[in-house]
């Protein structure tokens, strides 16, 4: 009889039974689902929870379970055409009140996910969905700053009241002001430096006329890229979220990069055009004081204004000046207005107070809105004579109506089409970028290859695992049987750990959990082989198990160490596939480790130990 | 049922020789094979667009090639990939092109003569990107050996650090060298399969290492070559043992789960069979020609530190 302290025993039971809930979620898989959130991101009652069963209800539509997570609802159904059916109801009953994601969710009781316990995470490439990586143009970002600087220094001289020749970015991080006389330098240097007085200015007069040069300093430069970055990924992530995606990934990446993943989105190119878009709204009064087609016809068009085209390609003089932009809506929604689709807007104070004015001042004239869309031309969608791959703006005039009562923060725009309302209003929202994106990594997995991914990975698991258990058994007869017991340990373990700490599952991770199969054998190996040498150098049973696990523990805790260093090389330096390789290969060791060391003593105790009379070794 | 009935007691040290010269031959070939074919790149290294079409019916290629010619992609690779259904679509980066847009132009393309074809999967990779995957993977490998060269010297000696290192260098150059004969695609699955194999390369050769310092340790006396071939042969079952249960797994893979992987298991069977050659022949070896003896592995003098014997 050989001894083995109680306590290890009482380690190995409760850390496996643990192990064997908190893996539990994972044997029930997915179905699909429906994830509602309020159009006013408010949380979800329950009445309005009642209200969207009702719809579902009416309709006949069986909702599988349902319940909240967050401040979304999740409706989980049998099949995807009860889901998307489901979705069809619900958009047509209570049309602008939800945002519904398809989706899906675990299928596990709702016991299960009372208590917290959830599934492991699939990555992209088990479940469907898209990953991009965007470099953000920080040149661009910096570009941005400069024109807006330009528009307000044209403001700032207006009000003033000194004239200027020109004003344009220098080409080297700088904005120049020309100016007719010499003499005026000092007043724009004293304009400017009360407006800021940290400014760096550069003054130079020549001949009759004279300039002033506003230079960013390098740290405000690099500020300015910061921000620009920040800004960016506050904007994806609203707009990702207004894309109804559920559980979405925005991330910085580096220096200037940013990696987007959605899981679950089948078409890459809506996101892709949501992501990127650069939609919004300016508003003009019209000059009416001039003929449009005149200035269409001279080329150019009077002081002060500047010719635009409507939608249907006529011509249209709108003033210089702007009452509000895009930048100061603080909430948009789509609808329809007297059966045409239309956009709803809100404007911040500022904007309110411009536009309180404005139409106060302007009762009966005409006022127009202008839907800007920045483009990358490209050969399909030329854009005047620009090159293939640069940026292109457009500027369309989408209404022009008669300013009938005074209006502040709320009013309608129609003019658009119903998509077009749809994702202006999404934009409008979500808030604008602060510099362009370009896309330099793009993965796509279409659901059917994720799971297939899944069905196949599992399979070939699944099959290594039973060849293995065979050849174990045959090998080492019932120490082998022990030794299958403590592998499939090991992938409840492993299992469990993965889903404790929501570590994300992909193909190269089952690739890893298969070779950590294959790994985690060898400790029994070891052990065994060991066993065997003790017995045949003519040891006790008891004496053999006992000198087998002691002499094989130093060649377990080594070899098992340095693969964890490898692992966890690829891990910090990894990314994508390696990363999530690296992270089961990590994980698995340190569950072998215990399940080999700990696990299979306990068992073989168990089985063993406690026979007084134990004259053979089965092995 | 055991592999060997008796204990075994074949010598591997005085052959050593010629363990270098097949080896030396191996590498020499793989060197000469990544220098003249090169390895055939994926496009996480070198950028460019890949994408994996589905067809209702069998795919012929040579209609997809020549609806792609038409769209201006002449340069495409394809070819099919796994099933007859299934076609790859590489395409390598071109300077000031779109690339996000390229896939749906591919798409499109196809579609036009075969309206049924639905994209399974795309990825695209900017050629900067791609060079900083690579850069990266390097720096990766480089690090992982770095690392566990300074483990296996403190654990055990700077000279079986040595041995383990040259081993677990040999295996993937030859790795490579299978790759660079043989064409497959060699992507970031690869790399990952390829120090996957390191780990196990080494994790066999610490197992020798281990009885080796063990023997030496309990032997105290004869030859250091006779010793390491003991500690090799004691440890030889456990050797195959381990190899063919995790070749068990990876040949599982290799059938079972699909061409994704595919690159990814073939890399890492030759690895464990590569790695099984090398722990057994050239580890050991390497640290004999060392001159690795027993005194280098004597347990640091714990037992009478050096205070204790001050007076």
């Amino acid at each position: 009889m050989h001894t083995y302290p109680a306590w290890r025993l009482w380690l190995v039971a409760v850390v496996m039974a643990v192990a064997l809930v908190l893996a539990l979620p994972n044997v029930f898989g997915e179905a699909p689902a429906l994830h509602l959130s309020r159009d006013d991101r408010a949380a979800f009652t329950e009445q309005s929870q009642a209200a969207v069963t009702g719809i579902l209800e009416a309709k006949g539509i069986p909702v599988d379970a349902t319940w909240l997570e967050g401040d979304r609802l999740v409706m989980r159904f049998d099949d995807a055409n009860q889901q998307l059916a489901a979705r069809e109801a619900i958009a047509q009953a209570a049309p602008r009140e939800y945002l519904v994601a398809l989706s899906q969710a675990p299928r596990m009781p709702g016991w299960m996910r009372a208590v917290g316990l959830q599934p492991m995470s699939l990555g992209l490439d088990l479940r469907g969905g898209v990953y991009f990586l965007y470099e953000v143009d920080v040149v661009g970002a910096v570009k941005q700053l400069l024109a807006s600087m330009e528009r307000d220094y044209r403001t700032l001289l207006r009000n003033e009241r000194i004239p200027f020749t020109g004003i344009a970015a220098d080409g080297n991080n700088g904005v120049r002001i020309d100016l007719r006389t010499g003499a005026d330098v000092e007043r724009v240097t004293a304009a400017l430096r009360k407006q800021d007085p940290l400014i760096t200015l550069e003054e130079s007069r020549l001949g009759e006329g004279g300039s002033v040069t506003v230079r960013l300093t390098p740290d405000q430069v690099k500020q300015r890229q910061d921000f620009a970055i920040q800004q960016n990924i506050t904007t994806l992530r609203n707009r990702v979220d207004e894309l109804g995606v559920t559980e979405p990934i925005v991330a910085r990446q580096g220096v200037d990069r940013i990696t987007v993943q959605l899981p679950g989105v089948q078409d890459p190119n809506e996101a892709l055009r949501v992501l990127g878009a650069t939609a919004t709204l300016e508003f003009r009064l019209v000059d009416d004081q001039n003929d449009a087609a005149e200035a269409e016809r001279l080329g150019r068009a009077p002081l002060g204004s500047k010719l635009y085209r409507t939608r249907e390609g006529g011509p249209v003089l709108l003033k210089r000046e702007m009452i509000v932009s895009g930048e100061q809506l603080v909430d948009a929604s789509s609808g329809f207005s007297e059966g045409q689709p239309a956009v709803f807007v809100k404007l911040d104070a500022r904007g309110a107070a411009e536009m309180l004015d404005t139409t106060r001042e302007n009762l009966g004239r005409p006022m127009a809105v202008v839907f800007i869309e920045k483009k990358r031309v490209t050969e399909a969608e030329p854009c005047g004579g620009l090159r293939s791959g640069t940026e292109c703006t457009e500027e369309e005039v989408i209404s022009v109506a008669t300013i009938r009562g005074v209006f502040s923060s709320n009013f309608q725009i129609t003019g658009l089409l119903a998509g077009e309302a749809r994702e202006l209003a999404l934009l409008l929202r979500a808030g604008s970028l602060a510099a362009p994106l370009y896309i330099v990594e793009q993965r796509t997995v279409g659901p059917s290859l994720g799971q297939d991914n899944v069905t196949r990975g599992f399979q070939a698991l699944m099959i290594g695992l039973a060849g293995m258990f065979i050849f174990l058994g045959i090998y080492y007869r019932r120490f082998g049987l022990v030794a299958c017991v403590v592998l499939f340990m090991n992938m409840v373990l492993l299992t469990a750990l993965m889903s404790m700490l929501q570590a994300t599952l992909s193909l190269p991770g089952i690739a890893g959990i298969v070779l950590t199969v294959g790994m985690a054998a060898d400790a029994n190996v070891l052990i065994y082989e060991r066993i065997r040498e003790e017995l045949r150098n003519g040891m006790s049973p008891h004496a053999a198990i006992n000198g087998g696990f002691e002499k094989a523990f130093s060649a377990i805790a080594d070899s098992n160490i340095t693969t964890l260093i490898a692992g966890v090389v690829l891990f910090t330096f990894g990314t994508g596939p390696v990363r999530g390789f690296a992270v089961t290969l990590c994980l698995g060791i340190l569950t072998s480790l215990f399940t080999a060391i700990l696990g299979s003593r306990a068992l073989i105790h168990v089985i063993w130990g406690r026979r007084r009379k134990l004259e053979a070794l089965p092995i | 049922m055991e592999f060997f009935k008796q204990r075994t007691n074949f010598r591997f040290m005085p052959l050593r020789k010629r363990w270098y010269a097949i080896s030396g031959v191996l590498i020499a070939a793989s060197l000469l094979m990544i220098g003249i074919r090169g390895l055939n790149l994926g496009i996480d290294f070198t950028g460019g667009v890949v994408l994996e079409l589905s067809f209702p019916q069998a795919a012929d290629l040579d209609k997809v090639r020549g609806a792609l010619a038409t769209a201006g992609h002449e340069d495409a690779t394809v070819q099919s990939f796994g099933t007859e259904r299934e076609v790859l679509v590489r395409l390598l980066p071109k300077a000031g092109e779109n690339t996000a847009a390229v896939g749906q132009d591919v798409l499109a393309a196809v579609q036009s003569y075969e309206p049924g074809v639905q994209l399974r999967r795309t990825e695209v990779v900017g050629a900067q990107i791609g060079k900083e995957l690579g850069e990266q993977g390097a720096l990766a490998a480089l690090f992982a050996f770095l690392l566990i060269l300074a483990y296996v010297a403190v654990r055990f000696q700077w000279k079986l650090a040595i041995g383990s290192i040259v081993a677990a260098l040999h295996d993937p150059v030859l790795v490579l060298g299978f790759f660079a004969v043989t064409q497959l695609t060699f992507d970031l699955a690869t790399l990952a399969a390829i120090l996957a194999v390191v780990g196990y390369s080494l994790n066999d050769t610490v197992v020798v290492f281990d009885r080796i310092r063990e023997r030496f340790v309990l032997t105290r006396k004869g030859e250091p070559a006779e010793i390491i071939d003991l500690a090799i042969n004691d440890t030889l079952s456990r050797t195959l043992m381990t190899s063919i249960t995790t070749l068990i797994a990876v040949v599982s893979l290799l059938i079972f789960a699909g061409d994704t992987l595919a690159g990814f298991a073939v890399a890492l069977a030759v690895g464990v069979l590569v790695g099984t050659y090398s722990s057994i022949f050239v580890a050991s070896s390497i640290a004999l020609d060392l001159k690795l003896t027993a005194r280098d592995l004597m347990p640091a003098q714990r037992e009478k530190g050096t205070v204790d014997d001050m007076p």
